[in-house]
C-alpha cells in the first residue's frame, strides 16, 4: 500500500501530483517551488504521466491556463510561491468566482521588497480572502497528504472551489524527511475521476463561461452562494479526512490540538513552527507547566467556533503570525482568533507575536519566551504588549 | 441539463454556479430594435441578392433564405445603415422608424 | 477555394443578434466573418473588452458556440488551458471530434496588456487562431489611447491642445511582431470580406498558431457616422494605411494592391478623431503620417519580393 521514502517536501508534493496525474498542469518556476516543477517535467519526459504539461511564460498565464482547462472539464493543477502567487492574484478570485476546483501548491516564501527567497507566510496570507480554500502543512508528510485530499475537497459537489495547499519554503520544501508514499493506484482510486459542471468542451450543449453581471443582476447571490460553498468545505474536509485515514492510517482535523485538554497556556501557530513548538510544549510539560498548542490546518474556511472551543479554558493564548501585519492590532491569524473569541463571548487574554519573517530562524528559546510571557499575562490578567516582533536584532 | 434552465425567469434559486450561462444564444431573445431611429427597406426590383448587406451587418439582422435576401430582423436591427451604404445597386433605403 | 457569400449565408451565425454592441460596430462584423470561415465546430475565448461585455450580459449570451472569458490580459493563456484540456481528453478518448479554437481580443488586450500571454501561447506552438479586432483605442473604457492608436489621433488620453496634436508617436507594428513568432500572421479588413475569409480559413487550417489583425472601425471612437464603418475600413486599405498582406512562416505576400494612389489625408480628414490635423499648424504631423505609410508599403513590397 505504501512506501517509506526519504525525500524533500517539494519531492513529496511532486510524488502526490504524479499519483493524482491531473489532466492539465500549467506552471511557472519560482524558488523554492522549482523542485516540484522539475520533477513533474521529468515524469512527463519519461512518459510516466499523460498530463498536458504547459510551462507558461508567467504565473499569471499559468493560473489562467488552469482556469481555461478547469472550465473545459479537466482536472487541473499548478504550484507556485511568493511573487508568483502575487502575480496570479488577479486570477485567484476569478477561479473561485467561476467555481473552478483548481488545486494549487504554494511553497510559502516572503514577498519582496527586499527580495528574499526564504519562508514566511505573506504570500498566501495576502490571498486568504480570494475565495480559495487554504490548507497548511507542518511537514512533508502533511504536504503530501493534504495535497491528495485537496482534490476531493475542491471537486466535491457541495464545494466546487479552488484549493491551495501550503508548506514552509526551504525548511520543509528542501529538507529531506521521512514520507510514506501511497501506491499510485491507491491514490488514483481515492481521487477518482472529475465530474465537471457545464464543461466548456461539451459541443452539444454550448455554454458561456465568464459572463458579465452588472447592476440588476445576480452578483450578490453568486457571492453568497460562494460563501456557503466555502463553509461547506469544513464538513467536506472532515469527511474526506475519514476516507483518507482508511487508505493511509493518518486522519486530519480542521486543526491539530496538541496537549490542549488541560492546557492553561496555548500557542496557535501555522506550518513548520508547530514542530519546534511541540518540543517546547513537551519540555514545559516536564517542568509541570500546562502548555498546549493549536496548529492550524484549514485556514479558509476559518474554523472559528471550533478553535474558540479548544482554547476557551486557557488562562492566556499567544497567536503567532509569520507575516508582517502592517497594522498595530496584529497579524491576520491574530485578528481572526480575536474576532472568533469576541463572537463566542470568550474573554481569554490574547497576545500576538510576529516571527520568522524572510526565513528568520525561530528557536525553541523564542517559543519558551512566549510561554513565559503567557504565564506573566495570566498572573496579572493584563496584556502589556499586544504585538511583539519575536527574534528581532537589537 | 441546459435545456431545463429557465433563463427567462432567473431567480436566486436557479442561477447556475459561477455565473455560467448554460444555454446557447439566449441573447436572441433580447430585442435591440428599440435602439433604432431608422430601418432599412429593400426594393427587390433593384436587389440582385449579392448579399453584401448580409455580410456587413453587425447584428446578423439581414434575413436570407437559399442565398436570397428576404428581409430584415427588425427585432434586432439597430438601424446603423451599413446595409444601405454598402448596397451596390442602391436597393436599400433607410426609412424612419 | 474561398467560400462564396451564398455558401456562408447558409451557415448559422455563431454570434446571435441581441448583443449590446453599438450600432455600426466593426467588431461584430469581423467576428461573424471569422466564425463563418471555420469548417469545424469552434470554441471561442475572448479578452475583456467591448465584444465580451456586450455579448455575455447575464443571463443573455450571444454565443451559440462554447465561449469563455476570464480576464483582460490572459485570453491566450485561457484558451491554451482549454486546448490543453482538449488534448488531454482526446488522448483519453473522452472527446472524439475535431475542434477549432479562436480567441478574440481588442487592440488593448492584444497590443498592450495581453501581448505577453499572446506571445507565450505562440511560442508554445498552441494550435489556435488569435483575432485582434483593432479599433485603435481602448473603446470599452471610453476611447483611451493604446499601442494601436495611430499618430495624430485624438483620444481621451492623447488629447489635442496647444502642446500636442493628438497621439505623439506611431502605432506598434503588431502584425510583424506576431509574424516574427514564425507561424501564420495576416492583416485583413472587413471591407475586403473575401480576402478576410480566405485568411481566416487559412488560419484555421494552419497547424499551429495563427494571428489575424483585422481593422474594426469604431463609429463612437473614430467620430464617424454609424453607416460608414465598412467604408472607412475600405478607404484605410485603399490609402495603404492598412495594407492587406500575410506572412506564412516568414514569407511575406501582399494579398491586395490598391488600384489608384490615394493620400492618407483623404482617409483621415472625415474622421472626427483627426479633424485637428486639417489645421495648417498640424501639417507636419499629416506629412509624417504619410511618410510612415509610404515607408511601410515600400518595406512590404520589398519583403514580398515585388517590384512596385
Amino acid at each position: 500500500m505504501s512506501t517509506v521514502k526519504a525525500i524533500t517536501g517539494d519531492a513529496a508534493v511532486a510524488e502526490a501530483m504524479r499519483s493524482i496525474e491531473p489532466d492539465v498542469v500549467g506552471v511557472y518556476p519560482i524558488t523554492p517551488q522549482t523542485i516540484i516543477v522539475e520533477a513533474y517535467a521529468e515524469y512527463v519526459a519519461r512518459g510516466e504521466v499523460q498530463t498536458e504539461f504547459i510551462p507558461a511564460e508567467s504565473e499569471h498565464s499559468a493560473i489562467s491556463i488552469c482556469v481555461g482547462a478547469a472550465a473545459a472539464g479537466a482536472r487541473t493543477m499548478t504550484c507556485t510561491s511568493s511573487q508568483g502567487l502575487a502575480l496570479m492574484w488577479e486570477v485567484l478570485p476569478i477561479a473561485s468566482g467561476m467555481r473552478l476546483p483548481i488545486v494549487m501548491f504554494d511553497v510559502n516564501r516572503a514577498i519582496s521588497a527586499p527580495i528574499n527567497i526564504h519562508c514566511d507566510h505573506s504570500d498566501t496570507m495576502g490571498a486568504r480572502d480570494t475565495g480559495w480554500i487554504q490548507i497548511y502543512s507542518e511537514n512533508a508528510q502533511e504536504a503530501y497528504d493534504n495535497f491528495i485530499q485537496a482534490v476531493r475537497i475542491a471537486e466535491h459537489p457541495d464545494v466546487q472551489l479552488p484549493t491551495m495547499v501550503m508548506m514552509d519554503g526551504f525548511v520543509i520544501s528542501h529538507a529531506i524527511q521521512r514520507v510514506e508514499v501511497l501506491d499510485d493506484a491507491v491514490v488514483k482510486k481515492f481521487v477518482g475521476e472529475r465530474k465537471a459542471d457545464y464543461p466548456l468542451l461539451d459541443m452539444d450543449n454550448p455554454v458561456t463561461w465568464g459572463s458579465f453581471d452588472g447592476l440588476g443582476g445576480w452578483f450578490m447571490e453568486f457571492k453568497k452562494d460562494q460563501m456557503q460553498a466555502i463553509e461547506n468545505a469544513k464538513r467536506v474536509s472532515l469527511e474526506v479526512a475519514k476516507d483518507y485515514a482508511k487508505i493511509s492510517g493518518r486522519e486530519y482535523g480542521l486543526f491539530e490540538s496538541y496537549k490542549m485538554d488541560d492546557a492553561e497556556y496555548a500557542v496557535i501557530v501555522i506550518n513548520s513552527t508547530a514542530g519546534t513548538a511541540k518540543t517546547v510544549v513537551d519540555t514545559l510539560r516536564d517542568r509541570g507547566v500546562k502548555a498546549g498548542l493549536i496548529k492550524i490546518r484549514m485556514y479558509r474556511p476559518f474554523p472559528a467556533s471550533e478553535i474558540v472551543e479548544a482554547l476557551k479554558n486557557c488562562k492566556a493564548v499567544a497567536v503567532m503570525d509569520r507575516v508582517p501585519g502592517y497594522v498595530d492590532i496584529g497579524g491576520p491569524l491574530f485578528e481572526d482568533v480575536q474576532v472568533a473569541c469576541y463572537q463566542e463571548g470568550v474573554n481569554v487574554p490574547l497576545v500576538n507575536y510576529i516571527y520568522g519573517l524572510g526565513g528568520r530562524d525561530i528557536l525553541t528559546s523564542h517559543i519558551e519566551s512566549v510561554y513565559s510571557d503567557l504565564e506573566k499575562i495570566a498572573k496579572t490578567g493584563k496584556v502589556a504588549t499586544p504585538v511583539t516582533y519575536l527574534g528581532i536584532k537589537e | 441539463m441546459s435545456k431545463k434552465w429557465d433563463y427567462k425567469n432567473v431567480n436566486a434559486k436557479n442561477i447556475p454556479r459561477g455565473a455560467v450561462i448554460p444555454e446557447a444564444g439566449t441573447a436572441d431573445e433580447y430585442e435591440t430594435g428599440g435602439w433604432r431611429t431608422k430601418h432599412p427597406e429593400v426594393d427587390k426590383d433593384k436587389c440582385i441578392d449579392c448579399l453584401f448587406c448580409y455580410m456587413y451587418c453587425p447584428d446578423s439582422a439581414v434575413i436570407t433564405k437559399d442565398g436570397k435576401l428576404v428581409g430584415f430582423d427588425l427585432k434586432h436591427c439597430k438601424g446603423c445603415g451599413i446595409c444601405a451604404v454598402e448596397c451596390k445597386k442602391d436597393a436599400i433605403k433607410m426609412e424612419n422608424g | 477555394m474561398v467560400a462564396t457569400i451564398k455558401e456562408l449565408s447558409e451557415k448559422q451565425d455563431l454570434l446571435s443578434p441581441g448583443h449590446r454592441l453599438c450600432a455600426g460596430c466593426g467588431a461584430s462584423i469581423v467576428v461573424r466573418m471569422v466564425l463563418k470561415s471555420s469548417k469545424k465546430p469552434v470554441v471561442v475565448a475572448s479578452a475583456t473588452g467591448c465584444l465580451e461585455v456586450s455579448t455575455t450580459i447575464y443571463p443573455f449570451t450571444a454565443w451559440r458556440t462554447p465561449f469563455i472569458h476570464s480576464a483582460f490580459e490572459n485570453a491566450s493563456a485561457t484558451i491554451s488551458g482549454v486546448i490543453a484540456a482538449y488534448d488531454a481528453m482526446k488522448k483519453k478518448g473522452k472527446i472524439k471530434e475535431d475542434i477549432n479554437f479562436v480567441c478574440f481580443g481588442g487592440d488593448g488586450s492584444t497590443f498592450d496588456i495581453g501581448l505577453q500571454s499572446l506571445s507565450g501561447a505562440f511560442e508554445r506552438g498552441t494550435n489556435f487562431v488569435y483575432v485582434c479586432y483593432d479599433n485603435e483605442a481602448y473603446m470599452n473604457t471610453g476611447i483611451q489611447r493604446s499601442g494601436a492608436t495611430p499618430m495624430g489621433a485624438w483620444t481621451t488620453t492623447s488629447e489635442v491642445g496647444k502642446a500636442q496634436a493628438g497621439k505623439r508617436v506611431h502605432r506598434k507594428n503588431m502584425t510583424e511582431i506576431m509574424a516574427a513568432h514564425g507561424g501564420y500572421a495576416a492583416q485583413a479588413s472587413p471591407s475586403h470580406w473575401r480576402d478576410l475569409v480566405m485568411k481566416a480559413e487559412k488560419a484555421f487550417e494552419y497547424d499551429g498558431p495563427a494571428f489575424l489583425n483585422v481593422l474594426a472601425p469604431c463609429p463612437r471612437g473614430w467620430r464617424i457616422p454609424t453607416d460608414q464603418t465598412v467604408e472607412f475600413a475600405r478607404q484605410a486599405v485603399e490609402s495603404k494605411y492598412w495594407p492587406l498582406y500575410e506572412v506564412m512562416e516568414g514569407e511575406h505576400k501582399i494579398t491586395y494592391k490598391p488600384k489608384k494612389e490615394i493620400a492618407v489625408a483623404e482617409w483621415l480628414s472625415p474622421q472626427g478623431r483627426f479633424k485637428h490635423l486639417l489645421k495648417d499648424a498640424n501639417q507636419p504631423v499629416m506629412t509624417e503620417i504619410q511618410t510612415q505609410i509610404d515607408k511601410e508599403w515600400n518595406r512590404l513590397i520589398k519583403m514580398s519580393g515585388e517590384t512596385t
